[in-house]
């Protein structure tokens, strides 16, 4: 008698454990590691195009050393940090994305500087760096977008009733979002 | 919170001024096309083409999606909806799923006509679908978009400018020639040098097709005469006999989307 209650709760616990969400959490979270991958996939080929780009810009003008300075220290800080898929927590969203902007910052720092070398801008090797780092730029935010709505879908899902009783005892945390860059709602003004 | 509100008050808003409700998602994003079109205009105030160039434009890039299941969609709009314009270009291939699944072999071009731009600019992005980008790189798509669109553009020429981007981004696809070569190809036009021209394309095809005769390229017929390639590619192509009658039907004829994917590759510019 007693083995066959035994058997009975063990089964009620399994198709509790269904009915109620497990697997859609651990598939939500699949989802979730998956797109960070990509974004880190984007942000990492960006880095890679770092040292190209500065050797470029080094090679053909006397170019202001800080400027250059500036991208190379934000780009080492950039690919110090690295958060593994199980650990997207907030607070390491935003310190993975405040080195980000850093980078961002620099290089645009550099791109306005670029404007002043005339013998820079028709530089051939330069004009397709730039469209390939306009293009990762682009990627990135596809990317962040993207991990941002499945964020969105887990975090929702976790919290309704009734998972938001349960899903903190198996360690389904809140994740983190990318916020907007400060003062990106605003385009900004380029004159010619 | 109260931005987001505002934001989307002020969509609605110009959404229902413009009466584009049937057009445009609650996101912004124009609907995915039914019957399924690859020349879309979004806002009939924005088309800057005659009828006929529509469906002149329609019949190639729908035989062109038959022949090689590559499909290139262009998107013709007055506004971005407050994207900018590689966001909006890429969620429009994205959300319509252009190119084929698991080749994501799409390509969207974007065109916004400065003439009727309710901000008065004119805008072109060229986005490529994952599986593109690496025939079509980004620095290519810029250049496409510098040497052939905006120049044609600027003119108000759009129809030139459109059919020549076609032109080389088709033959980017179909690996009928390398970024390279273009590269090099447009390098010379830019200087100038018109006298030369013809003289540099001909060495530039000696050497193509010493190149290709050289590689197994197309292997099953690099060795036959030109008109057994022919003859064996023509029979090759489609097994029933009601082959041509196929190739001029007209929007619609390429059979829809067929779910590729985007991830914001491309390039684009703006006059």
């Amino acid at each position: 008698m007693k083995k066959i209650k035994l058997l009975f709760v063990l089964a009620f616990g399994a198709i509790l454990m269904s009915s109620c969400g497990y697997n859609n959490m651990v598939q939500k979270q699949e989802n979730i590691a998956q797109q960070w991958a990509q974004v880190e996939n984007q942000y990492q080929r960006r880095a890679d195009l770092v040292p190209n780009l500065v050797n470029t810009v080094k090679g053909a003008a006397d170019f202001e050393k800080s400027t250059l300075e500036g991208v190379i220290e934000a780009r080492s800080k950039a690919t110090s940090i690295q958060i593994s898929a199980d650990d997207l927590s907030p607070e390491n969203i935003a310190k993975f994305q405040a080195a980000q902007d850093q980078l961002s910052g620099a290089l645009s720092r550099l791109l306005v500087s670029v404007e002043r070398y005339p013998e820079l801008k028709a530089n051939q090797n330069f004009l397709e760096l730039q469209a390939q780092l306009e293009g990762t730029e682009n990627r990135i935010s596809v990317e962040r977008k993207r991990f941002n709505e499945s964020v969105g879908d887990y975090n929702t899902y976790i919290k309704q009733f009734p998972r938001v009783i349960y899903a903190g005892w198996f360690d389904f945390e809140k994740k983190g979002y990318f916020e907007a860059v400060k003062g990106a709602e605003q385009a900004p003004a380029v004159n010619f | 919170m109260k931005t987001l509100y505002k934001s989307l008050f002020l969509t609605l808003l110009t959404v229902f001024s413009l009466g584009l409700f049937a057009e445009l998602d609650e996101k912004g994003i124009p609907m995915k096309p039914q019957p399924a079109r690859l020349v879309n205009i979004i806002q009939p105030e924005a088309n800057p083409f005659s009828p006929g160039q529509i469906e002149q434009m329609e019949a190639d890039l729908s035989a062109f999606a038959q022949s090689t299941s590559t499909q290139i969609t262009l998107v013709i709009v007055n506004d971005l909806q407050g994207y900018d314009k590689a966001s909006y270009a890429t969620e429009i291939g994205h959300s319509w799923g252009v190119g084929q699944k698991g080749f994501d072999n799409g390509l969207v071009v974007l065109l916004k006509p400065k003439e009727t731009a309710t901000d008065n600019r004119g805008d072109v992005f060229i986005a490529v679908g994952y599986g593109l980008e690496g025939v079509i790189p980004d620095a290519i798509s810029k250049r496409i978009v510098e040497v052939e669109m905006i120049p044609q553009f600027k003119k108000g020429d759009y129809y030139t400018g459109i059919q020549n981007s076609l032109t080389v981004l088709k033959g980017l696809a179909l690996k009928e020639f390398t970024a390279q070569q273009y590269v090099q190809k447009t390098k010379k036009a830019r200087k100038g040098r018109f006298g030369l021209l013809p003289f540099i394309i001909l060495i530039g095809a000696f050497f193509f097709l010493l190149n290709r005769r050289r590689s197994n390229y197309y292997s099953p017929g690099h060795n036959l005469p030109f008109w057994a390639a022919m003859l064996a590619a023509s029979s090759m192509s489609r097994g029933s006999g009601s082959s041509f009658s196929d190739f001029s039907s007209g929007g619609g004829g390429f059979g829809g989307f067929g779910g590729g994917g985007f991830g914001g590759g491309g390039a684009g510019g703006s006059w």
